[in-house]
């Protein structure tokens, strides 16, 4: 393999201390090399007067399955006038807010982002996520299976039978190659399978018997028990709902006095995600208001929690989540097209497009509190980048919002900018705020911490030697960034990528469809005869595949799998 | 204004596709340039000037361009897609997406069009000489945004789908429609002199449909109210009014429900 | 004694039922019987034994008799075709696993073709409806578990999807309909007295065409407003009483089929019946479900939604990707004289298109990719039959619902055959090199 020598770069590296120090990097092999290891063969990048990072760990968005491949095929229009043509070996690709596999692995590769997790894969359809994140060129890439509605958890979970809700959920990671435990709308996504909801954590589930908190609560000691890289990843009941914080914060305090058991140096047990949705006050739109501080005050508190952002970009998107009853309430609120998937034993979802207009106050109060998650946060290593994709916009996104984040005076043209200006800033503490994010803390948003999170800082989110070789260059230097715009612009498209050492992107342009890799989770658990009699019974009687035809196996839908072994037995 | 005027030499083997055929694209360019404006046959790359013989002189803006076409146009589609000023006229049968996504300007076509003209325009004037297709001022494939301003005019008939989620601007049909008028409008108005086949207003939300002739088949979602006088494109008669889609959701404005409406002349 | 294999899928319909048992010789290498399958799927597997079939490709000769060349041959002859060609058509996929699909896509996107499957002529119209208005759905599980209110409309399941209503939509006894169909008010909407007609609680025998006025007026029972005394050859009176049955379930699932999807108004059919599962979510729970035809068109439109955005009708000849069925449709493309190429794979248009097309396609370059002799193939230039997939190949598909299976290997193809994935990465392979070389 190729061996290079990144020279004189300003690099910003949280697992290594550097803060943009000028400092060599050396490639060889697919890992980071300290450089007298390297030859004379080794090809020398100039990167003086430039930043260099690790590759971006994207921690949350929609980017393969069953419901992204809704959007891509109910939203034609989403595609109109986006098209790039198709360049030497390259796939051709299209679309905005949902763009097709190929677009994806290369917009992702261009800014600097090289690990992807898709944040939401029904079990049942595992196989159409594999195939969809096999098709997605560059980026290593891992899903998160939902277990928040799935029946198996809750009858487990309505007796406190840990050890066998463990057991299944190493079942269903290895069946499904997923790579951890995701919740969404706990328990309300199956009420939505009779039009109902959970709204609070402690709103019985039809039926079932069981509450959200008990869902929540078992998922966390389960996940411990297994011991698995990441935490448990939640979506909490309640999204997008004005007055929903309190529900936040109760969520939040489930994981009280809980501590992280793993062999991957993780140290939280909770990850909330795109927290903005979560992070509301008021009765009702009229006086929807930030709670932002609330939320964070509490998370900044609490160590055994990680989150991110979600930040709203302002742009027309697709929403998406296995949140059911949430997509039809936004339908009724917007009347444009809604698509809903109920998935049989495990889990829902829904979509409508949605646009996040500048002239609407509520939306441009979900974009000042976005920002205000990530400025108020005090440890950049536990509050991550996102923007939920495609919910709150689109990915692409990232470089306008980690210049919202280093820039008051951006953030402030686009506060006056608003058609609501003074309800919108009288509606968040955003316009007091004068804090501007260093390239360290943006490196720790978006490399090192969600890196940690995910249990993989040994493999991702730095440039120590022994690390992979999964480095970014941008033409910025840090020493003379003058206007904002220079920001957006230099985020937008690398100088150049390297993924597991292998050039993909020069000056901006994909010049390599790379070495991609799918990350799964192999949980071992000693045998369980009672879950494995449980699963046989559930197959025959309620699922509509056969048990034998279930798993996604390796050989077409998972061709280059990185496993990562975990011995729970 | 200026004009360039474009004569047609060579019918394509296929169907010619000529986005570039647009004053905004034309303006500020001399002949030769013109000439070197890409047009495609299938995957062949093709220059304009292969197709079509070039002359007379482009204004500096697109709203002081004027370009007409002649010869046979109608295995070309996209003739003024797009368009945001000055003025197009073509001496024949164009094919489809003629006057697409158009913005300002005018395009008079002394023939007849093809489907998805006037697709999702939002502005300027739209002649039709004679009969339009399927899909007249509708929305793109999935796009809630259909015709949302300018006029179309057709003095011969149209297709089915005309209008279809229609948000703004007017459209007068001289002639007869086919099925499905308005279909999902909120908004517009649409003015059809002759006959329309059937489903007129379907899953409408706002807007207006005036029809001076008959209509085979009425859609159960609208309600007779009350019989008014309405002077539409210079004629006054009277009519009765529906309102409708009763089936379908419908807004409220200062404590009034908002209803599409049907007027059917007496 | 003879071997058995379990668990096996059915390559025939979109009820993609993967509980077949298949009795094998002792040597494995012959299908002695099919146990669980439809009779139509069962003949699908034991077709495949023909002593009869076609092993090798064959080029139409000018006085109509077929002379047998290689694979490699038929690979050249394809990859020139389609690299010649100004506007190719490449139509089918609805037969062949998701890999072939993928194989495929790649060849239409170097050579810049119409890339479109066999929804342009069943639920195509299904998509522009979805696209219209979206889709509230579910897998067929939901159905089984949950359903206490089955409506077909247009569609005759007893004879199309034959094991559909047994296995997930009518007879299963799930979760919460432990009486199986006891537990379901069953309604079928369609013009003839059908075999599913004869089973339904409630058949409204609908005047034929009618299906848009009838959906829009349980609309407007759903609204309590006003109504003609009938719509549709339906009274006021019934239309109100379903619409209360209707609503009074607690989970409700509409099916339609072609009743709707190629009658007149297509799309709007559908995107009204859509309105009407949307507008029965205000007051309890409704799904909607296309009755898919092939085994996986569902399938491939799932892939070429992937990888290009669009589910089908996709124009790739430009180096981008662009749809609009009516312009980019292949039946368009055809009677309209735009595209100067036809390959066809996995489908039979020459049964099922308008004749002015298939005269179209006999007129020009074509291939046809199918394992049987098929009308289609017997007007294109070049036919090169393969291996049954499903049956001697496995891959990936996708049910009705969306929901993807693998399919299995079940014996060998006869000695030296190729499958469709096979026989398509040669002809990428060609055409790599042709276009390495321009």
């Amino acid at each position: 393999m190729s061996e290079y020598i990144i020279k004189n770069g300003h690099v910003f590296d949280p697992v290594q201390g550097i803060k943009g120090d000028k400092s060599d990097v050396a490639i060889k092999d697919g890992k980071i090399v300290k450089d007298t290891e390297v030859s004379s063969k080794a090809k020398v990048i100039d990167a003086k007067g430039k930043t260099v990072m690790a590759g971006a760990v994207e921690v949350h968005a929609h980017i393969a399955g069953p419901k992204v491949n809704m959007g891509r095929i109910y939203r034609p229009e989403d595609k109109l006038f986006t098209y790039t043509p198709k360049k030497g070996n390259l796939r051709m690709g299209g679309g905005f807010s949902i763009p097709t596999t190929f677009k994806t692995g290369y917009e992702y590769a261009k800014m600097g982002y090289t690990t992807c997790m898709e944040a939401a894969m029904p079990p049942l359809f595992s196989r159409h996520t594999h195939e969809e994140m096999r098709d997605t060129p560059i980026i290593d890439e891992g899903a998160y299976p939902v277990f928040g509605n799935n029946w198996f958890v809750m009858e487990y979970l309505k007796n406190n039978e840990i050890e066998n809700t463990a057991a299944y959920c190493a079942w269903l990671l290895r069946a499904t190659k997923g790579y951890a435990i995701k919740l969404v709308n706990p328990g309300g996504t199956e009420a939505w399978g009779w039009g109902l909801n959970c709204l609070t954590i402690h709103d019985p589930v039809p039926y079932f018997d069981i509450t959200p908190a008990q869902i929540i609560k078992g998922l966390i000691d389960a996940n411990e028990r297994l011991g698995l890289p990441h935490s448990i990843h939640i979506h909490p009941n309640s999204l997008g709902t004005p007055g929903n914080y309190t529900i936040t914060l109760d969520t939040l305090k489930l994981a009280e006095g809980v501590k992280a058991k793993n062999k991957f140096g993780r140290e939280q047990v909770m990850h909330l995600t795109h927290t903005q949705f979560h992070s509301y006050g008021g009765e009702n739109w009229g006086n929807f208001e930030s709670k932002a501080k609330e939320v964070m005050d509490y998370v900044n508190k609490n160590k055994n929690i990680t989150i991110d952002t979600g930040n709203v970009t302002l742009d027309e998107t697709t929403t998406m989540t296995a949140d059911g009853p949430f997509e039809h309430h936004l339908t009724e609120l917007n009347h444009l097209k809604w698509a809903n998937i109920d998935v049989e034993l495990e889990t829902g979802s829904g979509l409508v497009p949605y646009i996040y207009s500048p002239n609407i106050s509520v939306c441009a109060i979900q974009w000042s509190i976005g920002l205000e998650l990530a400025l108020m946060a005090k440890d950049p290593m536990r509050c991550f980048i996102t923007t939920d994709h495609p919910n709150a916009g689109p990915f692409i996104r990232y470089p306008r919002i980690m210049k919202w984040l280093m820039s008051d005076k951006a953030r402030q043209d686009q506060l006056k900018a608003f058609k609501n200006s003074d309800k919108v800033i009288a509606a968040s503490t955003l316009a007091s705020l004068d804090k501007e994010m260093s390239l360290y803390e943006i490196a720790m948003m978006t490399r090192a911490g969600p890196a940690k999170s995910l249990g993989l800082s040994n493999m991702y989110g730095g440039l120590k030697p022994g690390m992979d070789a999964d480095v970014v260059v941008y033409d910025l230097n840090p020493d003379k960034i003058g206007d904002p715009e220079e920001i957006e612009k230099a985020f937008s498209l690398a100088s150049h990528v390297f993924k597991t050492g292998v050039e993909v992107v020069k000056n901006g342009e994909v010049v390599n469809n790379g070495n991609k890799r799918t990350l799964w989770v192999n949980a071992k658990v000693q045998e369980n005869a009672q879950v494995m009699r449980d699963i046989n019974e559930k197959f025959l009687k309620y699922y509509s595949v056969k048990q034998a035809n279930y798993e996604s196996l390796g050989h077409h839908f998972v061709p280059n799998p990185y496993a990562i072994e975990v011995d729970a037995t | 204004m200026k004009s360039v005027t474009l004569n047609l030499k060579q019918q394509p083997d296929l169907f010619l596709e000529v986005e570039c055929l647009t004053p905004d694209t034309f303006a500020g360019k001399k002949l030769a340039e013109i000439e070197k404006l890409p047009v495609y046959q299938g995957k062949e790359d093709k220059t304009l000037g292969e197709y079509f013989s070039v002359a007379g002189e482009s204004g500096a803006t697109a709203a002081d361009t004027q370009i007409v076409v002649n010869g046979d146009c109608s295995k070309v589609k996209y003739i003024g897609a797009k368009m945001t000023a000055g003025e197009v006229i073509v001496n024949s049968t164009t094919d489809m997406y003629t006057g697409a996504w158009m913005k300002g300007g005018r395009i008079v076509v002394n023939g007849d069009v093809h489907s998805f003209c006037g697709l999702g325009m939002e502005g300027g004037e739209f002649i039709i000489e004679g009969n339009a297709g399927n899909f007249l001022g509708a929305s793109y494939r999935g796009d809630w945004r259909g015709m949302q301003g300018g006029l179309i005019r057709v003095k011969g008939n149209v297709g089915s789908d005309i209008g279809s989620f229609m948000r703004g601007g007017e459209m007068i049909i001289g002639g007869n429609a086919d099925i499905h008028i308005a279909t999902h409008a909120e908004g517009g108005r649409i003015v059809i002199k002759g006959n329309v086949n059937r489903r007129i207003g379907g899953q409408m939300v706002k807007g207006e449909v005036i029809v001076f002739g008959t209509v085979n088949v009425m859609m159960p979602g609208f309600k007779y109210v009350r019989d008014v006088e309405l002077n539409v494109d210079g004629t006054t008669a009277q009519f009765n009014e529906f309102i409708g889609d009763l089936g379908e959701r419908h807004p409220k404005r200062k404590g009034e429900t908002v209803y599409g409406k049907l007027f059917l002349r007496k | 004694m003879t071997k058995s294999m379990t668990d096996v899928i059915c390559p025939f319909c979109g009820t993609l039922c993967d509980d077949l048992e298949i009795s094998l010789s002792d040597d494995g290498k012959k299908i002695l019987d099919v146990y669980n399958a439809c009779a139509i799927g069962a003949e699908k597997f034991l077709h495949s034994q023909a002593k009869d079939r076609i092993t090798r490709p064959r080029l139409q000769q000018a006085d109509g008799t077929w002379k047998e060349i290689s694979y490699d041959e038929a690979a050249e002859y394809a990859a020139q075709m389609l690299s010649k060609a100004k506007k190719p058509i490449m139509y089918g996929w609805s037969s062949t696993n998701c890999e072939a699909q993928s194989v495929g896509h790649e060849i239409a996107e170097m050579v810049g073709a119409c890339v479109d499957n066999t929804a342009a002529v069943c639920h195509g119209t299904t998509l522009i409806a979805v696209q219209d208005i979206g889709l509230p759905s579910c897998t067929l599980g939901e159905i089984k578990n949950r359903a206490d209110r089955v409506i077909f409309w247009g569609c005759n399941p007893a004879h199309a999807h034959p094991r559909h209503m047994s296995r997930y939509s009518w007879v299963p006894r799930g979760f919460f309909t432990g009486k199986g169909h006891k537990s379901r008010k069953l309604v079928v909407v369609d013009p003839r007295v059908t075999d599913t007609a004869k089973l339904a609680d409630i058949h409204l025998q609908i005047e034929q065409g009618r299906d848009y006025e009838l959906l829009n007026a349980l609309r407007v029972a759903l609204n309590e407003e006003w109504l003609p005394d009938t719509v549709a050859g339906i009274p006021k009176e019934k239309i109100r009483e379903v619409a209360e049955v209707l609503k009074s379930g607690r989970f409700g699932i509409i099916f339609f089929g072609m009743g709707v999807t190629q009658t007149l108004s297509k799309n709007h059919n559908i995107d009204e019946a859509i309105a009407l599962t949307k507008h029965l979510n205000e007051f309890t729970k409704y799904s909607i479900m296309p009755m898919r035809g092939h085994y996986n068109v569902t399938g491939s439109g799932e892939v070429l939604a992937w990888q290009f955005g669009f589910p089908y009708s996709v124009d790739l000849t430009r180096g981008f990707a662009r749809y609009n069925p009516g312009d980019t449709s292949t039946i368009d493309l055809l009677s309209r004289g735009e595209a100067d190429a036809v390959f066809v794979i996995a489908s039979d248009p020459g049964a099922h298109f308008p004749i002015s097309c298939v005269r179209q396609i006999s007129k020009l370059p074509s291939v046809c990719i199918d394992p049987h002799m098929t009308p289609t193939a017997g007007v294109c230039k070049l036919h090169v039959p393969v291996a049954f997939v499903g049956v001697e190949t496995g891959g990936n598909a996708y049910r009705m619902d969306n929901v993807p299976i693998d399919m299995r290997k079940v014996v060998d193809a006869p000695e030296g055959m190729l499958t469709d994935e096979e026989f398509l990465t040669k002809i990428r392979d060609r055409v790599k090199k042709l276009k390495g070389a321009a």
